[in-house]
């Protein structure tokens, strides 16, 4: 086994998928000669060719609309969008026509709408975001947003032959700066399932991507004070793994969500009402959530650094919640 | 020049443009008894230009279309019967309820996309079932349509552009009606022909009568060939008029009576029978028998979807996510060599070439160094600029010139 990065794990998965089957093809802004402006298509065009690594205009309306028609015929195209900021340019044929078609006349959209998100590389407020939420809002996508190199190379396989269409998330700050040992060739991670991190009894952690390895952080932190916090990695956001939030809790009694998205509308307002709903009774404490603030995401680093969650907002947050 | 048409062909277009006005007629009657759930939107006198470009692809061939496109559903083989219970949202037509008006699709059979309401996002899904269609081997044309509306949308730009550099088998019609809405053509975009606007993309175009069924058919028909030629995409601009509103709720005061007594004298049915009559393709004797065969057709075909249930309310929770295997096969029909598509095959150096740098021209017909020589070749021209300007222009584009071979100079 070899050590691999978040990238080359995103990278060996389009990779081998596109080995593996003649239908996936990837489009997007210099994906092809270039290599995707974060390198995770390097390689792909000299070795697949013009016709399935696909270099388009800057139209991301286009490159959606094109790899939802391409899907119609059998083909499972891969969207790249250059940064995940862009995806909004894209906003209404995603959510409109790609999400609902498999409802409203049965024609299911074998695409994956993949791209670089998330904050802490000082990328200023249009190369930052976490747009997650929009498209969790969105009835007829699926959502994932991984943590590490094994569950990126696996999730992205796992959306490649998904039949629907799935958002892939790619935390940048992860890119490089994760390393992991993954198992050499094919395996696939299931979606709709969250990850136990870390065992422990006194809270839970709901956390993902960037974020659920702060949380872990913070969790060692808390051990050497007593505090045993359970760590869940959600890795998919839609459809949401509610039963091992809810089975962790009804353990721990108490739960913190910890999320680089902004607070409101964020994902921990939803699981605090999936936990009211089914276990108010085990609750001992508040939901509480360590999240970025209410705001665009500032470009200067102290200022961004005050906008994002890191360990110290987590450690004070779970030792409130530890208290009840 | 064109091929001449058959008899036959002239009488099927015929039988369209009928059938889908009787359908429309039949549908103004079901709104009447309330028995149409939602709007109800005509393409009353823009008959030719659904019937007259559908009518020019194969069966193979893919095709979406926009809420007035009825007749090119008709072509296509949709039933009239789904035309109507999608309006009546009846659990038997093709959304089961879901939705209504031409909102449906079959990709299995008939190879019919699914249009949304917001307008232009027809135009890169086309372009992506041309560029799937031309990547399995299968030889299809996709073709869409677009009103004088739509085409101000942004990804009717990102769209055609894209397409364009794709150099995709695919038909973009342009259905201008001269409305949007309550907003006329002029309001909306400041060019004569919309069809000037492919022009920019490096998108071959044409313009035609919308309201001369022959003349549409004879030009989609040329389009769609060299579409399949791999000279796509095309963009065609039928010119006809919204007799209606927008919808049956819109009594369309704001169109000027005098415009509405032009395009009524330019009835594409009337004009088409007349045609017909005087080439002695059809008779008084032979247009009955249309008509009797058309309302037989429809009487049926009406029955069925009155007596088709409403969906159950319950159904309203099913089929957000396709559940796999159980609930789709997506499977790709390969008419060519996988081979040509997988490695070693496929493989290619990851580099640009461009072909003939160098030898652009500028508009002043001087040398324009940086250029993509691959688009047509600047024509030298020797007629005078236009009057307003054009004792001025030649001295300024000298001083231009100037400037900029200064400021290269002073780069160096």
């Amino acid at each position: 086994m070899a050590q691999v990065t978040f990238l080359d794990a995103i990278k060996q998965a389009m990779y081998e998928e596109m080995e593996r089957d003649p239908t996936v093809v990837l489009i997007g802004e210099d994906v092809g000669v270039y290599g995707g402006a974060f390198k995770t298509s390097e390689g792909l065009l000299a070795k697949f060719g013009w016709e399935r690594v696909i270099d388009t205009p800057i139209s991301e309306s286009a490159i959606v609309g094109a790899a939802c028609g391409m899907s119609y015929l059998g083909l499972r195209p891969i969207a790249e969008m250059q940064f995940i900021d862009f995806i909004v340019c894209a906003f209404n044929q995603i959510t409109n026509f790609v999400a609902k078609g498999h409802y409203l006349w049965n024609a299911p959209a074998p695409i994956v709408i993949r791209g670089p998100a998330g904050g802490g590389v000082h990328g200023g407020p249009f190369h930052s975001a976490n747009p997650e939420m929009y498209f969790v809002h969105t009835p007829g996508l699926k959502v994932i947003y991984p943590s590490t190199p094994y569950d990126a190379k696996g999730l992205l396989k796992a959306a490649i032959r998904d039949n629907n269409p799935v958002l892939f998330f790619e935390h940048k700050f992860l890119y490089r700066r994760i390393k992991e040992e993954i198992p050499e060739g094919d395996y696939v991670v299931p979606i709709g399932k969250a990850a136990v991190r870390r065992e422990g009894k006194h809270l839970t952690i709901v956390s993902y991507a960037a974020m659920m390895h702060t949380s872990l952080e913070a969790a060692d932190e808390l051990a050497k004070e007593g505090i045993e916090a359970e760590v869940i990695d959600l890795r998919t956001l839609m459809p949401l793994d509610s039963d091992t939030i809810v089975e962790s809790v009804k353990k721990t009694n108490r739960c913190l969500v910890v999320h680089e998205d902004t607070k409101t509308g964020g994902i921990a307002g939803e699981i605090a009402a999936i936990l009211c709903e089914r276990a108010f009774g085990h609750l001992d404490g508040p939901l509480m959530r360590v999240t970025a603030l209410d705001t665009p995401v500032p470009y200067s680093p102290p200022l961004e650094e005050y906008f994002l969650p890191n360990k110290e907002k987590v450690l004070h947050a779970a030792r409130e919640l530890a208290k009840y | 020049m064109a091929k001449a048409l058959t008899k036959q062909q002239h009488l099927d277009l015929y039988y369209y443009m009928r059938l889908n006005r009787a359908v429309e007629d039949t549908m103004v009657k079901l709104f009447r008894q309330n028995k149409i759930v939602g709007g109800l939107y005509s393409s009353l006198g823009q008959e030719a230009v659904s019937v007259g470009t559908a009518f020019a692809l194969e069966k193979k061939d893919w095709l979406a279309p926009m809420i007035r496109n009825i007749g090119a559903l008709l072509v296509k083989g949709v039933p009239p019967r789904d035309v109507f219970m999608q309006h009546m949202a009846k659990y038997d037509s093709p959304t089961k309820g879901k939705d209504g008006t031409s909102h449906f699709g079959d990709l299995d059979n008939l190879h019919i996309v699914s249009p949304i309401s917001m307008l232009g996002d027809l135009i890169p899904v086309m372009t992506g079932v041309a560029m799937a269609g031309r990547y399995l081997g299968h030889k299809i044309v996709a073709m869409t349509w677009i009103g004088d509306g739509g085409s101000s949308t942004g990804v009717f730009h990102e769209g055609l552009n894209f397409a364009a550099t794709q150099k995709a088998p695919f038909v973009l019609v342009l259905e201008n009606n001269l409305w949007a809405y309550s907003t006329p053509v002029k309001r909306q975009v400041p060019v004569e022909n919309l069809a000037d606007r492919a022009k920019a993309y490096g998108v071959k175009s044409f313009v035609v009568d919308g309201n001369d069924v022959a003349a549409v058919f004879t030009t989609a028909r040329e389009a769609v060939e060299l579409a399949r030629e791999g000279e796509g995409p095309i963009l065609i601009e039928a010119k006809t008029f919204r007799r209606m509103g927008h919808a049956q709720h819109d009594p369309a005061e704001y169109v000027p009576a005098e415009m509405k007594k032009y395009w009524e004298e330019r009835d594409p049915i009337s004009r088409h029978k007349k045609f017909l009559f005087k080439e002695k393709l059809l008779d008084e004797k032979g247009k009955k028998e249309i008509d009797a065969k058309i309302s037989a057709l429809l009487e049926k075909e009406r029955d069925f979807a009155e007596n088709s249930p409403f969906p159950p309310a319950e159904f309203a929770e099913h089929g957000v996510y396709c559940t796999g295997d159980d609930c789709h096969k997506i499977r790709a029909k390969w008419e060519r060599p996988i081979a040509e598509v997988t490695p070693p095959k496929s493989g290619v150096p990851a580099v640009w070439t461009v072909e003939g740098f160098g030898s652009g021209k500028g508009s002043g017909g001087g040398s324009a160094p940086i250029h993509f020589g691959d688009t047509v070749k600047h024509e030298q021209k020797e007629e005078a600029a236009p009057s307003n300007n054009g004792a001025k222009s030649p001295a300024k584009k000298t001083a231009k010139k100037s400037v900029i071979a200064t400021a290269r100079k002073a780069k160096r």
